[in-house]
């Protein structure tokens, strides 16, 4: 079965990068614009691994996270921070609320496989 | 920038001779793109008459550099995840068992290039501070490349080169963060050495109870890759442990290791057949 991944970036060129390189992975990639999104999807149907920006309208990255704290998942979605937001503060309170693994922009192909297999996604 | 194919030939001598390592034709793409930033240093109009002023010895270090220019330094933190958990799991526990006594590890990263190899391995000792407690592990990282050795010691990477492979959490504990770099921790980099050293040579002094020899080998002729097999088995012990990259293999290349089945993707040396060698059988005749 083809894994699947929710990219979350409120910017549409950045989903597309993202998606392409996904899918040259072998991953069937899905989309959201905004944590609200990202959380009703996630809902509706859990992904094996979620990419998530941190700024975003109606809700940022860190709230999301809380969020889906809060769900019930059989098996929660494994989430990687891929954000701007590159200081170390930034990474602790990503991993805080919850985040596998952090990836900083930009990244290249192997940079994003290698925290897929990290995060045993991959 | 096209180069003839006499200036590759006296390249690729120069760096067969240096370093064991072959440049096919098929690469002479990588030459033109590797020597293109030499070209504009040395306001060298050609790849030729670089090659040419190579030969005649006028800039000394220009060799050097050629030669540097042309190694490829590719690597990166937890290179093949599943073989470095093999090793930590199989390998290591075994080694763990094995110098009960002495307490004692010696492990060489042998091509470590600008040092996330040996760093690697390093975390992975750090990692079970319950395991490795009271013991001495020394991890020696070597490169034929003073430039890469250099890097390895500040233990300083980019933003790019920090997280490919490295684990974020690793990263946090291991690295602090300098503006756009991340260095390794005083603590870790404490627990590895680097230094110069060129695998044509005679290995570092004493027994490595584990090597890695990872994406080193791939570019050298058979010759010499028998040859580096057959000194990094003389710094082992009969136990040791032996890992190449992913893609890389003993079988064919050398009758010194045999795989370990007990720890895949590593090699162990060959036993000496323990049976007494048979008398010579008399002539009948
Ligand atoms: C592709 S890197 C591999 C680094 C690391 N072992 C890994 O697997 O990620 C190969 C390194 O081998 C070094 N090298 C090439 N020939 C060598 C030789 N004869 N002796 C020592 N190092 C050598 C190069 O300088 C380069 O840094």
């Amino acid at each position: 079965m083809m894994k699947t991944c929710l990219v979350v970036d409120d910017s549409k060129v950045i989903r597309k990068v993202a998606r392409h390189i996904l899918e040259t992975l072998d991953f069937a990639v899905s989309e959201a614009g905004d944590g609200q999104e990202a959380l009703d999807a996630c809902r509706a149907d859990a992904p094996d691994v979620v990419l998530l920006d941190w700024n975003m309208p109606v809700m940022s990255g860190i709230e999301f996270l809380r969020a889906l704290g809060q769900e019930e998942f059989t098996q929660r979605p494994k989430i990687i921070f891929c954000t701007t937001e590159n200081g170390i503060a930034h990474i602790r309170a990503a991993i805080d609320a919850g985040a596998d693994e952090y990836v900083m922009k930009p990244f290249d192909r192997e940079t994003l496989q290698s925290k897929f297999e990290l995060v045993g996604v991959a | 920038m096209e180069i003839s194919d006499g200036a590759v030939r006296i390249l690729a001598g120069l760096l067969t001779a240096r370093t064991g390592q072959q440049l096919s034709v098929g690469r002479r793409w990588r030459v033109e793109t590797a020597l293109r930033p030499l070209l504009v240093r040395y306001a060298m109009p050609t790849l030729d008459l670089l090659v040419g002023k190579i030969v005649s010895g006028e800039v000394p270090q220009l060799a050097d550099e050629a030669i540097e220019a042309l190694l490829n330094h590719e690597t990166f933190f937890f290179r093949d995840l599943a073989a470095f958990r093999q090793l930590e799991t199989q390998g290591l526990g075994r080694l763990h068992a094995a110098r009960a006594e002495s307490k004692r590890l010696r492990v060489w990263s042998a091509g470590c290039s600008t040092g996330q190899e040996a760093y690697t391995l390093a975390m992975i000792f750090a990692d079970r501070p319950e395991r490795w407690a009271g013991w001495t592990i020394d991890i020696l990282g070597t490169d034929l490349s003073p430039t890469a050795v250099a890097r390895a010691r500040a233990g300083r990477y980019s933003q790019f080169e920090i997280q490919r492979g490295l684990p974020i959490g690793h990263m946090l504990r291991c690295f602090d963060q300098q503006s756009d770099e991340w260095q390794a921790s005083q603590a870790l980099r404490d627990t590895v050495r680097f230094r110069v050293h060129n695998l044509l040579a005679v290995p570092p002094a004493g027994l490595f109870d584990v090597v890695l020899c990872r994406n080193v080998l791939l570019y050298f002729s058979a010759d010499v890759r028998g040859l580096v097999f057959g000194r990094i088995a003389s710094a082992m012990p009969a136990d040791g442990l032996l890992m190449l990259g992913a893609g890389e293999t003993v079988i064919g290349h050398t009758d010194r290791f045999v795989s370990d089945y007990e720890c895949r993707g590593c090699y162990r040396k060959r036993v000496e057949d323990p049976r007494p060698a048979l008398a010579p059988i008399a002539d009948e005749s």
